[in-house]
């Protein structure tokens, strides 16, 4: 142990009392920081699976048609100025299969589906209601999406047998009060059309749950009366988190607007971003508290001890080594708080997964969703850190300046 | 302590410290002091020394600026032959970790420390030896002045004749070339009185320290090499 760690050791328990609110405070910051940050990030987790599993990773839709002008920049000049003035875009896919077929060369991509979507209007023996229809070509889909797992009633056989058969989101079956086998008819246009309840899927992503019914591609294209095309294509990767670039070059080789699900769930996103900062910043109070009260203590502890400065001065000590006497003091606080707090969060993340919390709002869980990172106990360790450290230095560098003589004589400022 | 090394009889009669017109104002507007009026003063190895003076004409300031503790307003200080006086707050502490031992004239213990911690201290920041061999030290240092038994004690245990030797035992703990004591047998019986001072002759002679200290008592300035008298911030 280093002579100043000694020292510091020895002064912080001969103040033990004063430290356990600073240490206190920083149990409770670093702790409530990493829960916090457990259950937002859990949250957003759960929301980015959930709709990377139901809408892709990236999506082609509307043609991109540029309207250019050129014009020469000077007589004999090579140059040429072109000007993009704006970009027109054509709705939906025009030739799918061949976009897919081009689209599947990429490595990353692990599947493409075209989907033909169209509002409609839903009535069952009991009540009408809003609803909007995919079109699928079932195995494709089943590449791009999760669907599969989805099932919680009846099965995606009998969707594949039966050209009438329909996969009814669970929100939207209990509204229509639907079960597996029922049939509803299916208005678009002027024209309706009896379908039945193949499978019910359950998502948990209520929007979706409420709104979406998925048919054969070549019953909605009917339906719909789109015999060509597709509203959109769903693209499954298999490393998620490149689907910007991926799309970005997509849209440049395909002509396309691609949107990778970072810009087409952005709303959400952000709105997830900020509910992480804004409880960080919420629970950092605890960790002000206890810089504070680090502060408070520190100082109190330079008055009582300048004497001992004096004294641990004239033997050698340096400037340096006073100070950082008093910053050990606030390290040893600090890894103490540390320690605990991040075991207080753990087990605070712990309990909360683990708590029966059924949560229906814009998802449907049954317990509270907590994400495991450790990126979340380093930031709020750091945090601790960066503020305890910074309030601790103005005391430490106070007592560094006290001059000896001054001091002893007891005319110290 | 060991006994006395051969090489001693080299150093002794150099000079350690040597002070030049020193001044020294304290306080400040109206109660400012002319506390310091021109000291001049050297210190040989191996010699001992006494300032003697009524209270109040500044034996602790001159001794807190041979210390380096305090800076003078005027004046130069040589501390084995380099100036001190004009050198870095670094500098200054260095030479008073390796050079100068100083035992003030109250509060002379970390109190949160035991006896031997407190002597260990010094040689710690020195760092000139392993943990053991300073532990050792500090032991025979504290069998030196009478408290082998008592080396466990806190600060907090130890009577304030007790404390005040352990503060010699810590001013010797880095074997300074100097050793200042103001007042080390203030607060002692005759007794402990006279082993500190026969303690404090041994250095001088046998390890061929300087030692200056500041004494009301005339029997131990009359032992002393050379007996200095102050009166109102000079020599006399
Ligand atoms: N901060 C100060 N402001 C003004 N005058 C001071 C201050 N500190 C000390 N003095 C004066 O300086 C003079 C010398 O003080 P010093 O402590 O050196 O005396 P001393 O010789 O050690 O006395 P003693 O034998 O009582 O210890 C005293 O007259 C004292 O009143
Ligand atoms: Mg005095």
């Amino acid at each position: 142990m280093s002579p100043n760690l000694r020292i510091a050791y020895r002064f912080l328990t001969a103040k033990k009392r004063a430290m356990l609110m600073s240490l206190s405070c920083t149990i409770l910051g670093v702790g409530l920081f990493i829960v916090t940050q457990a259950t937002t990030s859990g949250f957003e987790a759960f929301f980015i699976e959930t709709i990377l599993g139901i809408n892709g990773a990236i999506r082609i839709e509307d043609k991109i048609q540029d309207t250019m002008r050129s014009m020469e920049a000077a007589s004999g000049s090579d140059f040429q100025v072109r000007q993009r003035e704006g970009q027109k875009y054509i709705e939906g896919v025009e030739e799918p299969q061949q976009i897919i077929s081009v689209v599947s060369e990429f490595a990353n991509v692990r599947g493409a589906s075209a989907v033909l979507r169209g509002n409609v209007q839903l009535t069952s023996s009991f009540t009408t209601k809003d609803a909007q229809v995919f079109g699928i070509n079932l195995e494709d889909h089943l590449r791009v999406s999760n669907l599969a797992e989805k099932i919680t009633n009846g099965s995606l056989d009998e969707f594949r047998g039966s050209p009438s058969g329909a996969l009814v989101g669970r929100v939207l079956a209990d509204y229509l009060q639907l079960g597996v086998g029922e049939s509803f008819v299916v208005f678009s246009r002027g024209e309706s059309r009896r379908f039945h309840v193949s499978a019910i899927y359950e998502t948990g992503y209520r929007d979706v749950d409420k709104a979406n019914v998925y048919l054969h591609l070549s019953e909605a294209r009917s339906l719909l009366r789109k015999p060509t095309g597709a509203t959109f294509i769903q693209i499954s990767l298999y490393d998620s988190n490149r689907a910007p670039g991926e799309a970005a070059h997509l849209e440049e080789v395909l002509h396309y607007s691609v949107k990778p699900w970072q810009v087409r769930e952005q709303t959400w996103l952000t709105a997830f971003r900020a509910l992480r900062i804004s409880s960080a910043i919420t629970v950092t109070v605890f960790t002000l508290i206890a810089s504070l009260a680090m502060f408070n203590t520190l100082a109190m502890i330079v008055l009582e001890k300048t004497k001992d400065i004096a004294i641990l001065r004239s033997m050698g000590y340096e400037r340096r080594d006073i100070t950082q006497i008093f910053m050990w003091q606030a390290g040893i606080v600090l890894a103490i708080g540390a320690a605990l707090g991040a075991l207080f969060g753990a087990g605070v993340t712990w309990a909360v997964g683990r708590v029966p919390l059924p949560i229906n709002g814009i998802f449907k869980t049954e317990t509270f969703v907590v994400a495991w990172s450790a990126r979340h106990y380093v930031e709020a360790v750091a945090t601790a850190i960066v503020m305890v450290m910074v309030a601790s230095l103005v005391p430490a560098r106070r007592a560094a300046r006290l001059e000896p003589g001054d001091i002893i004589r007891g005319t110290a400022q | 302590m060991k006994p006395a090394p051969a090489v001693v009889s080299s150093v002794r009669g150099e000079l350690a410290l040597r002070c030049t017109g020193l001044h020294r104002y304290l306080g400040q507007g109206e109660g400012r002091v002319h506390v310091l009026k021109g000291v001049s003063f050297e210190a040989r190895r191996g010699q001992i020394y006494a300032i003697v003076g009524p209270s109040g004409c500044g034996k602790s300031t001159l001794l807190y600026l041979l210390g380096l503790l305090d800076q003078p307003d005027g004046g130069q200080i040589e501390i084995n032959g380099h100036l001190m006086s004009n050198s870095d707050d670094l500098a200054r502490t260095a030479a008073r970790g390796a050079h100068i031992g100083f035992v003030f004239q109250f509060h002379f213990l970390m109190l949160e420390f035991t006896a031997l911690e407190n002597v260990m201290m010094p040689m710690r920041k020195l760092a000139k030896m392993p943990v053991g061999e300073m532990e050792a030290r500090a032991h025979a240092l504290l069998e030196s002045v009478g408290l082998g038994a008592k080396s466990r004690r806190l600060g907090t245990q130890l009577s304030g004749g007790e404390q005040q030797r352990v503060a010699i035992a810590r001013a010797l703990a880095n074997e300074p070339s100097i050793l200042l004591a103001d007042e080390p047998t203030g607060n002692l019986d005759v007794k402990n009185a006279g082993m500190v001072f026969d303690l404090l002759t041994s250095l001088a002679k046998d390890r061929g320290q300087a030692v200056i200290l500041v004494t009301h008592n005339p029997e131990i300035a009359q032992q002393c090499d050379l007996t200095r008298p102050m009166r109102d911030g000079v020599f006399v």
